[in-house]
């Protein structure tokens, strides 16, 4: 045909990757600044000093390496979590029952990690760690299972039925917590299991700090994630079902099995969220850890445009803003719940991205906006 | 009133539009005469669809300028245009299904009450308008329920409803019956008597040629020409167009059919409502051949094509493929016995618009070697085969790594045909292969058919176009409200009879 328009095609794809990264990380840092400067003025509305309030927070969570060591601290289930709620997110599948799930996780973890010396198992940590570690990831990847099959055998949404979900797991976990695997020490008062045993915990890197190997291992699996996701079949799979179910059919993708795959790994990774706090922070599970961290992960996957990098920089935001926020609340008497405000302006932002859009003039890219479905053209 | 002496209402000075890669709109000139119809005409990726949507506010022009009555505006979004008066119908409709006519002609002009929507105020202005200019709709039905040519008439009431007097179509005939399409030239003949401006895009010379006052020829986002109906013929049109000679005849020679690769017997498939739309029908395709199914849209041969490739339950009878069972089997099964489908709904179906092109073209075998090892994709292999398949087929874009979403509406359809007729398959399912292409990209996609063809594949082909049908099917099958009522060689077929058969001619 006539002359083609053969344009910098050979362009390295680096640049093309660094640009659209760039691109795609605008929006969200725009947000988390607009959300910091509306919290400023409610500090300030609050009588209180945003300036000191924020050196505060950056103090608390980056100002000693204990600070920061305290940040990856906080970071790590995040990351776990917000990277489930991600992976949903890319199937297309909204999956707000992280929480339930790494409750379970947490459950099972403990549960591995001291009922089985109870039961005169006596292993070493090389296998120990990990069966800890796997039961959690079980246990959360099933409790997603049943969403996902009800959603793929039935079309029951699963938002509604991982919300009941969580019902289910939170107060299973209280019953446990303060029935059956209530820790028996006589001093002890509250819902929590006994300590796990010493070869089931996974050890700090360095001794006088908490940063773990559970931070690492964190990375690792968002790394992972993200090779699952754009470099195999499976996730091309996921990615299709997510984006155009109805293509994903044309192209003989089983989209049944895809939807309970992806919940199922997004469960998993919800539940190691789970056992990796139970094995590399608090030893055991208690009633009130890691309470929240289901919800957070929501808006950590929505700040992180549900990219495992953006993942991991959210997370350690919003690791660092609650880290920090104690050194704020010393420093200046303005109370952590700011924080919370914050996050919830962030989100506000992220999830409105118009607003954010409009007050920096950035014109929307184009991208063709189909309402009910023609022919296509 | 003659169009040539009718003042200018409408004009586009030195547009230019830049997309990454592409110059898509290069100092293009656009005039709009008062009450005629000017119609855009152009290559796949030529621009047309660029060029309205900076008219309608879609898109800010690098630079240019846009006068109204002579006038200088600049819309910052289609509200400046609309207060102007353009109304738009775009390539794929912008409809919200869910909404009833009314609610989707009110929507962004809401008409209030005491604070209430007044959905009753509009629904009766809404017959008001139809009855003007002969527009049938009812305002109270669902749009998800209306058949796609009254979903356009629906846009175009929405248009006038905003008091339009310009009106851009853009490929509104694409999607149309015949007999649609004739309703819409009624239409806009009527609009035209009554002072609205058109701004028509097609691909179909012949109606061109019909509705046209003037035509303006686009090539790679400049201008070529402007011409009128009475100085240019088909062939003409198309030289200035493509740049070349197209030689708009298949040239075939006569078909060696060999064995049945499908064959399909008492076949019944059900609509969404449950009704049977196909009804207990038999045929065969042998390799080496093209059957082409004619028939008006409707007819069940949409759901004929999904049930045959998996998309949609079969409800009776026995289907074939390649010498293996193949009854209501799952797709991917179908795909690895050698089906190759080209599907109706290209945005639906066929592609996955947020994707790459490099990924649209290996959608089906993505898992199969070269495309994937051991579960892990191969971007050499990937990245080899679509800039292949885009250098054969001729895709305009800057790289294959733009999203099949920012292709103009005939690259989107190349890039599924390349990707069907590029994998080895023994039977390729047409859907409409060439809706919405240019005619030298219609050449081109024939001429790869029918060489398929001699390779010994066998094609079913379903098209609305009875001239496609009629080029390049060997037998010709006549679907009457899901029955086929008749079997005819192409040699033997001619317009008329066809024509007669599809309406129900011959039956009971
Ligand atoms: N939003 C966009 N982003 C990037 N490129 C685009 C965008 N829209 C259009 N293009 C490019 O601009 C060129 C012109 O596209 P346009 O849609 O105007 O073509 P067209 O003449 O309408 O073609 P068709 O007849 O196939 O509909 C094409 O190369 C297309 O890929
Ligand atoms: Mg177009």
């Amino acid at each position: 045909m006539a002359e083609k328009e053969k344009t910098s095609s050979s362009q390295p794809r680096i640049s093309g990757w660094l640009r659209s990264g760039l691109n795609t990380m605008l929006v969200p840092a725009l947000a988390v600044l607009t959300a910091m400067i509306v919290g400023g003025i409610v500090i300030a509305l609050a009588g209180g000093n945003p300036f000191a309030a924020y050196a505060g927070l950056i103090e608390g969570s980056f100002g000693s390496l204990n600070a920061i060591s305290e940040t990856t601290v906080w970071a790590t289930p995040y990351i776990f979590a917000g990277l489930a709620v991600a992976f949903g997110f890319k199937g297309g599948l909204f999956n707000i029952g992280a929480e339930g799930q790494l409750a379970f996780g947490a459950v099972m973890a403990a549960l591995v990690g001291y009922g089985l010396p109870l039961m005169g198992v006596d292993l070493p940590a090389v296998v120990f760690v990990p069966l800890t570690v796997v039961a959690g990831i079980i246990a959360g990847g099933i409790w997603a299972a049943i969403p996902g099959w009800l959603k793929a055998k039935f079309g029951g949404h699963e938002v509604i039925n991982t919300i009941m979900m969580n019902y289910i797991a939170l107060n299973i976990t209280s019953y446990l917590l303060n029935g059956p695997m209530k820790d028996n020490n006589p001093l002890n008062v509250v819902a929590r299991t006994p300590l796990i045993a010493e070869s089931a915990r996974i050890s700090t890197v360095f001794p006088d700090y908490r940063f773990h190997w559970g931070f690492i291992l964190a990375l690792l699996v968002a790394v992972l994630i993200w090779f699952i996701l754009w470099k195999t079949t499976l996730g091309f799979e996921i990615r299709t079902v997510g984006t155009n179910p109805d293509a994903a059919r044309y192209a003989g993708v089983n989209v049944s099995n895809i939807i309970i795959i992806t919940m199922v790994i997004s469960g998993a990774l919800a539940g190691m969220a789970g056992s990796i706090e139970v094995t590399a922070l608090n030893y055991r599970h208690e009633l009130g850890f890691a309470v929240g961290y289901g919800f957070d992960a929501i808006a950590i996957a929505l700040l992180g445009k549900n990219h495992p990098a953006g993942v991991v920089l959210a997370s350690l935001l919003f690791g660092a803003m609650r880290n920090g926020a104690t050194r704020m609340q010393f420093n200046t008497q303005i109370p952590v719940d700011i924080i919370s405000i914050i996050q919830a302006l962030i989100l506000l932002f992220v999830a409105a991205d118009a607003i954010v859009r409009y007050i920096y003039h950035i014109r929307i890219q184009q991208d063709r906006l189909v309402l009910t479905r023609g022919w296509g053209g | 009133m003659y169009i040539k002496d009718a003042p200018v209402i409408l004009s586009a000075e030195a547009i230019t539009k830049q997309f990454p890669g592409v110059l898509a709109n290069d100092k293009v000139n656009f005039d709009l005469r008062k009450g005629e119809v000017h119609t855009l005409l152009g290559e796949n990726g030529a621009g047309k669809s660029t060029l309205m949507n900076v008219l309608y506010g879609l898109y800010k022009p690098d630079s240019g300028h846009i006068h109204i009555d002579g006038k200088p505006v600049t819309f910052t979004s289609p509200k400046d245009a609309i207060a102007n008066g353009i109304g738009m119908v775009h390539q794929h409709f912008m409809l919200i299904p869910v909404f009833t006519v009314a609610e989707n002609i009110m929507l962004g002009s809401e008409t209030t009450r005491n604070g209430v929507l007044d959905i009753r105020a509009v629904s009766k202005q809404v017959r008001e308008l139809s009855h003007t200019y002969g527009l049938d709709v009812d305002p109270d039905a669902l749009v998800q329920d209306l058949p796609v040519g009254i979903q356009q008439r629906v846009e175009i009431v929405k248009a006038l409803y905003r008091k339009a007097n310009i009106l851009i179509l853009d490929e509104p005939t694409a999607v149309l019956t015949p007999q649609e399409a004739d309703d819409l030239f009624q239409i806009i003949r009527r609009l035209t008597e009554q002072g609205v401006s058109i701004v028509f895009i097609s691909h179909k010379l012949k109606e061109v040629l019909a509705i046209s006052d003037r035509v303006t020829v686009m090539r790679t986002g400049k201008v070529v020409g402007t011409t009128t109906p009475q100085e240019v013929n088909e062939a003409k049109l198309a030289a200035m167009m493509v740049g070349r000679e197209v030689i708009l005849k298949v040239d075939k020679k006569p078909a060696k059919p060999g064995e049945p690769v499908l064959s399909v017997s008492d076949f019944s498939v059900m609509d969404s409502r449950g009704v049977e739309v196909v009804k207990k029908i038999s045929f065969e395709v042998r390799s080496g051949e093209v059957l082409g199914i004619a028939g008006i849209q409707g007819n069940g041969q949409t759901e004929l094509a999904e049930a045959l490739t998996g998309l949609r339950k079969v409800h009776g009878g026995r289907v074939i493929l390649n010498d293996k069972e193949s009854t209501g089997r799952p797709p991917r099964q179908l795909i690895e016995n050698g089906l190759g489908h080209v599907p109706e709904d290209r945005q639906r179906h066929g592609l996955v618009l947020p994707f790459a092109i490099a990924d649209n073209m290996m959608l089906c075998t993505y898992y199969q070697e070269p495309f994937a090892q051991k579960g892990v994709l191969q971007n050499q292999a990937i990245d080899a085969n679509s800039r292949k398949l885009i250098e054969q087929f001729d895709v305009r874009t800057p790289s294959p790594y733009v999203s099949a979403g920012k292709l103009s509406g005939g690259n989107q359809q190349k890039v599924i045909v390349a990707r069907e007729l590029s994998r080895p398959i023994r039977l390729l399912v047409a859907n409409q292969p060439t809706r919405g292409l240019d005619v030298g990209s219609i050449e081109y996609i024939h001429h790869e058919i029918i060489d398929m063809r001699d390779k010994g594949i066998g094609v079913l082909l379903i098209s609305a176009e009875l001239d496609e049908i009629m080029a390049l099917s060997d037998r010709i099958a006549v679907m009457f409200r899901g029955e086929i009522v008749a079997t005819l060689p192409a040699a033997e077929a001619n317009r008329e009879q066809l024509g007669l058969l599809m309406a129900g001619a011959t039956h009971k």
